[in-house]
């Protein structure tokens, strides 16, 4: 360990129930450092730095942080007070923001007694505008947050820990919600405050960020860390080999001949509260034999496109054609008539209800076919082998088919919904984000199941922010911003990014 | 320290233990206000299992006391399973009495075999438009049902007033606001000579089968109990959320309709402005005791009505207010809210951790 | 006297402002609890609590401000209670409400049974006096409107602006605006949501209990079975109608206080051709109107209901 370590992780072990967070995690780091955490969804990394922060108390290990003067010192762990009082500060993937309090009460919070009659934000705002000026980060300092734009509220995350007097900040997933552009002024910032003394840990799964702006990177997986490396020494290969522990599969992906229109969307209109869910006259078609992927930074129309597919949403203007058949009633029952199965974004919260069996939640979407009810009556017993049946064929893996759904496993429930899904043999598959979050098996598995629907004849409407899934999986690319659609025509990454930022290439 | 972690799936033990712990706790908790009261505990407790269990007749005014908690305590559970917060029970327990007095009592006749069930029918229709209104509001504008249906608990007993001091006062009454007597083909038929106990409890029992199957097996409480559990999920796969809460608004407020025309029809015989003594409140504790299981309902409703009846005559015999009956309730309720918490979790002694 | 007479009378804005007092009390105290997201349903049983344990107190020789004390500590008890069930164990804020209601009016009535067992009608204190200040008492119309209440009305009044001034001007009221929009905010700032939560739980009981207390020793001089008569939910209702800020939730108490006294005024002139029952309704009604009516508009603090646990990202 050397004079200018400012923080030092020692074997730090983590369990939920059976299952393994973290074993014996070592990690340092140096002051004025950048450290890329990688790793694949599910590797450990956010339990890691919850451990760090206090959220999670770690099971065996402990972790020492330089004081003031450089000198290391143990820190107290389960305690997010200690950890601030330290000098670490997290931005969490999910911004702790309250979105009716402004950005500078919010990057007050917790910095002044309770018990004080006034908030003292004179000499708050001097500090914070100062902060500004050093970093760049620049941010409305007086508008609620809930009025802020993604980027900027994520700026307000990092003022706020900066204000707390962080001397190192983690970062979980930060350029996630950000276009490429973004990102890279984010990255311009972070090396401003590198250069002050600030060091940083951004946990991240992409390959390219983490190479052109980190200066080492640690690997972990299944909770273990499997290799650490100085980023100038480090190429592509080397780092997604670490990860995944052997070279990455690409999925076979043959041509295919596409067939006749599946969905055709003209000039498609829809009035939402934000950008987030507005569509501004969109034209789309995909074919039979075919796979779309929708590429975009998240809260560009990619809610809308998928609410008005889904049934949830009623376009302001413009039409659908399913397998020609016009679409007048924008309701889920009508969708699902007309052949379109949906993969939701957020599984857990509407893919599935958790409380009720495995074997309920297949049959949610067809309550009134013969096989599942008769006379008002639902037929137990051929849904329980219905279900045993599916669950074998799509590898459902859990406690039964009579047990809660919400004991699956995240990978099991999106099976679940894969099974649900392909059985009713739709001619439009809308998936959304269908591997978000999930292992590298499951992932995997959604992505056979999407090119063996592509293959029997279905058309797919891929939508999802990982553009690396997008170009393995997709025949076409289309980019999504501000709620209007381009053809990609191209499956050059720099080309898609810029077009994903709005600079058409 | 203690880590507390959700169970996986809490056991069948615990799931049937947690009431009946609860509901014995409650009534253990009872000696405190009673020991205050500065009475003796042990013959309070001895008058109370006398009040129930000490003579046919103690048990069948136990019995009828249980029915329309049955019946209240159904509407909560259906409500309650598909997360509409019916607290309106006691209104639409006064909408379906009122109702059936409107008919009952002269305007229309016939014999037994179509009065009675024309005068349920008509009853549980007045407590189902009861809750419809305020689902209406809930779906429609986004009205909170809980502080709805609690404020027309107020509005109804105003408008119960008003018809009791007009349209549907007795002629015969001598001033006193009350309803003239159903007439006598339509009233419910008693179970056992000389005892209150009357074919109300007949009906609930059977409504309280009906609606577990009717839970557990048909199509109609699947979509409840899916609209309750995640509505947006339900929404997703093409369940209409709107469509099923206004039928289970129905239905609950009609068995709550169906109370009141049991207790006009069955045990009065006349309607007045006390006939309830909060028995949709108490329904819904009836209804959180019972797990939300209408089968459960029925064993809840005995232990409830047996708290109050054996705190009747506890009441009379020692001079103890009968209060004590209500704060034995409300504490079961906050006992088995306490103990479903216990049931889901699991703690553990562990040396280091942080929750 | 038509209607605008009604309107232009001195007595009808006093009785306004006295019928509104208990509500202002109410209202904050839900406003409170719901600023910090948790729905409190125990008011309507913690005003019968507040209204008999204030009595009481004074009955059994306590001084009126003592009474008021402890029938703040009453109320701050069963919201304890409320905060205990709901925020560290997070259960339905909605049932835990029915349920401290029925407690908290079932321990009531059971103790005032026990306390005073023998007595036919109720007993009756010397409640709070309408304060005489010199000059201001005498002024015209504004006089005997605003200088002749009670101190308790001045109580609720200077209540409204402190409760104001904390939520809006103080890291304390950031704090609890903040739990009750996104409890991770806090807990990531390394403030406690439990504490937060459980605080303002207590505290907007406590004043809850207040308002109940106005009825007995300010109001009225005794205490009464159903006295309370749906008052708590009235207020649940008013905080979603001022959108829950108290300046708002002011202006709310004091239009239905004036409702209630135009339909009382009201009454003894058309009386003989439209029953009492039908203004006696108008309070109720109006408040679900108010409510259709800014349902959906409403900015409900986007944690209300939402139980948080520690350690669960």
């Amino acid at each position: 360990m050397t004079e200018n370590t400012v923080l030092a992780l020692n074997g730090l072990s983590k369990r939920f129930g059976s299952v393994v967070a973290n074993d014996a995690v070592n990690l340092t780091l140096k002051r004025g450092e950048v450290l890329a955490l990688l790793g694949e969804n599910g590797a450990g990394k956010t339990t890691l730095m919850n451990m760090l922060f206090g959220h999670y108390l770690p099971d065996t290990g402990s972790v020492d942080v330089a004081d003031g003067h450089g000198r290391l010192r143990p820190l107290t762990l389960g305690h997010p007070q200690a950890a601030l009082a330290a000098g670490i500060g997290m931005v969490h993937q999910h911004f702790a923001l309250a979105e009716n309090l402004t950005a500078l009460d919010n990057i007050l919070l917790g910095g002044e007694s309770l018990l004080s009659w006034r908030q003292n934000r004179r000499a708050a705002r001097t500090k914070v505008q100062g902060i500004i000026e050093r970093s760049g980060l620049a941010a409305p300092l007086d508008e609620p947050v809930g009025n802020l734009s993604v980027g900027e509220r994520q700026r307000v995350e990092i003022l706020k820990a900066l204000y707390h007097d962080a001397r190192i900040l983690v970062l979980d997933e930060p350029t996630a919600v950000l276009t490429p552009q973004e990102a890279d002024t984010l990255f311009e910032n972070i090396g401003a405050m590198t250069r002050d003394g600030l060091s940083v840990i951004f946990i991240s799964h992409k390959l390219r960020e983490v190479l052109a702006f980190s200066h080492r990177i640690a690997v972990l997986r299944h909770g273990k860390k499997v290799g650490e490396i100085a980023t100038a020494e480090a190429d592509e290969q080397i780092i997604a080999r670490m990860m995944v522990g052997a070279d990455t599969e690409v999925a076979p992906h043959p041509a295919m001949e596409t067939g006749a229109p599946v969905l055709q969307m003209t000039s498609l209109r829809v009035r939402g509260s934000n950008a987030r869910t507005s569509l501004n006259g969109v034209d789309l078609t995909v074919h039979a034999h075919e796979i779309v992927g929708i590429a975009g930074v998240s809260g560009n129309g990619q809610t809308a496109l998928a609410q008005v597919v889904s049934g949830l949403v009623a376009p302001d203007g413009g039409d659908i054609r399913i397998e020609d058949a016009p679409i007048r009633h924008f309701t889920p029952p009508a969708m699902l008539k007309a052949g379109v199965g949906r993969i939701p974004e957020d599984r857990n919260h509407d893919g599935i209800i958790g409380a009720m069996s495995v074997a309920e939640n297949l049959i949610i979407e067809r309550l009134d076919a013969p096989e599942v009810s008769a006379k008002g009556f639902l037929r137990q017993a051929e849904i329980r082998n219905h279900a045993k049946t599916l669950c074998t064929e799509y590898d459902v893996r859990g406690p039964g088919v009579d047990a809660p759904a919400r004991l699956l496993s995240g990978g099991n429930v999106q099976k679940l919904i894969l099974a649900r899904v392909f059985e009713a043999a739709p001619r439009l598959i809308l998936a959304n984000q269908p591997t978000r979050g999930l292992d590298l098996g499951a992932t995997n598995e959604v992505g056979r199941r999407l090119l063996e629907a592509r293959a029997k004849g279905s058309g797919v409407l891929l939508i999802s922010e990982d553009l690396d899934e997008i170009l393995a999986l997709s025949d076409r690319v289309v980019v999504i911003h501000d709620g209007q659609l381009i053809e990609a025509n191209t499956k050059d990454r720099a080309q898609i990014g810029l077009m994903m930022a709005g600079e058409h290439a | 320290m203690i880590r507390i972690e959700p169970r996986e799936a809490p056991s069948r033990l615990l799931t049937l233990g947690v009431p009946v712990v609860s509901a014995i706790l409650a009534l253990a908790l009872a000696a405190i206000p009673l020991a205050l009261a500065g009475a003796d505990v042990f013959a309070a407790y001895g008058f109370m299992a006398k009040g129930v269990f000490g003579s046919v007749f103690a048990f069948t005014e136990m019995l009828t006391r249980a029915s329309p908690l049955i019946f209240t305590g159904l509407a909560a559970t259906l409500a309650f399973r598909a997360k509409l917060w019916n607290i309106g029970g006691e209104g639409q327990f006064y909408l379906g009495a009122m109702a059936a007095v409107a008919v009952g009592t002269g305007w229309v006749e016939a014999p037994p075999i179509v009065m009675i069930p024309f005068i349920l029918l008509i009853g549980a229709a007045a407590g189902g438009i009861g809750m419809a209104v305020p689902t209406y509001l809930k779906t429609r504008f986004g009205a909170d049902e809980v502080v709805t249906t609690l404020l027309l608990n107020f509005i109804i007993l105003i408008f119960l007033q008003m018809m009791l001091q007009g349209p549907l006062k007795d002629p015969m009454g001598m001033g006193w606001p009350q309803s003239a007597p159903i007439i006598d083909q339509g009233v419910l038929p008693q179970l056992l000579p000389r005892m209150r106990i009357h074919a109300g409890l007949i009906l609930a029992l059977g409504l309280a089968v009906i609606a577990h199957i009717a839970l557990s097996r048909t199509v109609w409480g699947f979509k409840l109990r899916a609209v309750g559990e995640n509505a947006a999920a339900a929404l997703h796969a093409g369940i209409g959320v709107k469509r099923t809460l206004m039928g289970v608004a129905m239905v609950s407020g009609a068995l709550a309709g169906l109370a009141g025309v049991s207790e006009v029809a069955g045990l009065k015989g006349y309607l007045t402005n006390d006939l309830s003594p909060g028995y949709g409140y108490t329904g819904i504790v009836v209804a959180m005791l019972a797990g939300l299981s209408p089968l459960g309902v029925v064993v809840s409703a005995l232990f409830i009505a047996s708290v109050f009846v054996g705190a009747d005559t506890m009441s009379r015999a020692m001079g103890v207010s009968s209060y004590l009956a209500d704060l034995v309730v409300s504490m079961s309720l906050l006992c088995v809210l306490i103990g479903g918490f216990v049931a889901r979790y699991k703690f553990t002694r562990v040396t280091r951790e942080a929750t | 006297m038509d209607i605008l007479q009604i309107l232009l009378t001195d007595s009808f804005w006093a009785a306004a402002l006295r019928i509104a007092t208990p509500l202002i009390f109410g209202v904050l105290g839900a406003l409170i609890c719901e600023k910090a997201g948790v729905l409190n349903l125990g008011i309507e049983g913690i005003f019968a609590a507040g209204a008999m344990a204030g009595w009481l107190a004074v009955y059994l020789g306590a001084g009126l401000w003592g009474g008021l004390l402890v029938a703040a500590l009453t109320g701050a008890f069963f919201g304890l209670l409320h905060a205990i069930l709901t925020v560290p164990l997070g259960l339905s804020q909605h049932v835990s409400g029915l349920g401290i209601t029925l407690f908290a009016t079932s321990v009531s009535y059971f103790t005032y049974r026990t306390a005073l067992p023998d007595v036919s009608s109720p007993p009756r204190i010397i409640p709070f006096q309408p304060l005489d200040i010199p000059v201001l008492s005498d002024l015209p119309f504004i006089g005997p409107v605003l200088f002749q209440q009670t101190a308790m009305t001045w109580l609720a009044l200077a209540l409204v602006a402190l409760v104001w001034w904390v939520l809006e001007r103080t890291p304390l009221g950031m704090a609890i605006r903040a739990v009750g929009d996104n409890p991770d905010a806090v807990d990531a700032q390394g403030l406690s949501v439990y504490a937060l939560r459980m605080g303002a739980v207590v505290a907007g009981s406590a004043l809850m209990a207040l308002g109940g207390a106005f009825l007995t020793m300010s109001a009225f001089d005794a205490f009464f079975f159903g006295m309370v008569n749906g008052r708590g939910w009235i207020c649940i209702a008013l905080v979603i109608f001022a959108s829950w800020r108290p300046g708002k939730a002011l202006l709310g108490a004091l239009l239905f206080g004036a409702f209630d006294a135009f339909q009382v005024r009201m009454q003894t002139e058309v009386g003989a051709f439209v029953p009492s029952q039908v203004f006696l309704m108008i309070p109720y009604v109006l408040s679900i109107i108010a409510l259709v009516l800014v349902a959906r508009r409403a900015e409900y603090p986007r944690a209300l209901l939402k139980p948080w646990f520690k350690g669960q990202r």
